[in-house]
């Protein structure tokens, strides 16, 4: 099959590269345009470490071939900080101790965003709940559950 | 090992009628790919048979709730995060709705369709016992036209449907009026969140009249209806003996068939008994 153009807006920045179709949305990100903060886990949709947002909803892009993202607009981790000034979440996960390995780090810190722009105010049920999807083995979670918190109360989220 | 990707097609048709017209020009060639949820997963892990699929994710035609007075219809490509965000679905059909809360987690739940989880035919898939519970009918749709049929006929054997080669299944349709009926839906897996059920229960009743629903998921080659179960609390007999001649549990990787026999006999106790 022949490469076809795919255009993707990824961190507010517009892209055209020419792809396989059914690459996936995850190795395109990496390898293509160096976005490595994109981490591959058990590359099916169990772990959550692929996590971005498409179009503004979370998504595993292990799981979406490059095709179904054409013309989107993608948030990757490295497109949530404001230049040298991080999110309220990174910040919380920095000074909380949500962050070890920091492989499920950029996946966590997505899917609380992705909470807290809906519910900027959730329950600790809630964050639990939304972050089911992401596997982490080094913090236990108690301390993401509670960046997650702090982010809320601390600043904008 | 890995799939080869160069060596996979993916086409983006314009409509429905295009996805249609490919289906019927080259029946069983073409396999239809929407949220990815799966699919991706047998792609990724080089089981994915199909070399050329057909992306039926932006199909409008297939997404939507259409609420009636009698029905409420589900497009296929319905999410679960739809369903969960739908005020009639989630009070009027609690059993679908706890299947979509408790499958995968809110990625997958955002990308995963009931259509897709019907065709992927899973025994262990969530929401079809939740269907059966409601007596869902489904519309499979080709260039040829479109039918409707009751979704308890639909699974005939393990991964074996009534669905022709060039069809699509289209919609989800649920009757209304199932306000008189206490629900109760159970998942049992290794934990709680985003965890493939051992076994998975829906069930429907109606105390004061005997009416009674019971589905299961993970127990035998298809979803299953428990119909002589039902019959068999209707008229007195003994529920748990009549479970186990309808099961056919068997031993996998997530779970045995001892088990499964166990915790669905132990599941239909804590229904009949109306409490967790």
């Amino acid at each position: 099959m022949p490469k076809q153009a795919i255009a993707l807006t990824v961190n507010g920045v517009e892209h055209t590269l020419d792809s396989w179709p059914m690459a996936r949305l995850l190795d395109v990100l990496r390898e293509d345009l160096r976005l490595t903060g994109v981490k591959e886990g058990c590359g099916e949709g169990e772990c959550g470490a692929c996590s971005v947002l498409l179009n503004g909803t979370l998504v595993n892009s292990c799981l979406i071939p490059v095709l179904q993202a054409n013309g989107a607009r993608i948030t990757t981790i490295e497109g949530l900080a404001k230049g040298d000034r991080l999110h309220a979440i990174q910040q919380a996960f920095i000074e909380h101790g949500g962050a070890q390995c920091g492989i499920c780090t950029p996946g966590m810190v997505l899917a609380a965003y992705s909470l807290l722009r809906v519910n900027p105010d959730p329950s600790e049920a809630e964050i639990r709940n939304a972050l089911a999807g992401n596997l982490c083995r080094c913090t236990g979670y108690t301390r993401i559950f509670e960046s997650v918190l702090r982010a809320c109360q601390g600043s904008e989220a | 090992m890995r799939a080869y990707v160069p060596a996979y097609d993916l086409r983006v048709p314009r409509d429905l009628t295009e996805t249609l017209a490919l289906l019927v020009a080259e029946p069983g060639v073409w396999r239809p790919l929407a949220g990815g949820t799966d699919l991706m997963v047998l792609f990724e892990a080089g089981k994915l048979e199909h070399r050329r699929l057909v992306n039926i994710w932006g199909l409008r035609e297939l997404r939507g709730i259409t609420v009636e007075e009698s029905a409420v219809t589900l497009g296929a490509l319905t999410t679960y995060t739809d369903v969960l965000r739908h005020p009639i679905v989630r009070g009027e059909f609690p059993l679908l709705s706890s299947a979509a809360a408790e499958t995968g987690g809110i990625a997958t739940q955002n990308r995963g369709t009931l259509g897709g989880n019907i065709v992927n035919a899973s025994p262990a898939a969530d929401s079809p016992p939740a269907l059966l519970a409601y007596d869902a009918d489904v519309e499979l749709i080709s260039a040829r036209g479109a039918r409707w049929l009751p979704y308890r006929e639909f699974h005939t054997g393990y991964k074996q449907m009534r669905m022709l080669p060039d069809e699509l299944l289209s919609r989800i349709r649920l009757s209304r009026g199932t306000s008189r009926f206490q629900a109760h839906y159970r998942k049992v897996g290794t934990r709680k969140a985003q965890a493939i059920s051992k076994i998975c229960f829906a069930g429907l009743r109606v105390p004061s009249t005997g009416e009674v629903r019971i589905a299961y998921g993970s127990v035998a080659p298809v979803p299953l209806r428990c119909f002589q179960t039902e019959a068999a609390i209707r008229e007195g007999r003994d529920p748990f003996q009549a479970l186990a001649a309808e099961l056919a549990p068997i031993d996998d990787m997530r779970s045995t068939a001892g088990y499964r026999l166990r915790v669905a006999q132990n599941l239909l106790r804590e229904f009949l008994n109306g409490s967790r």
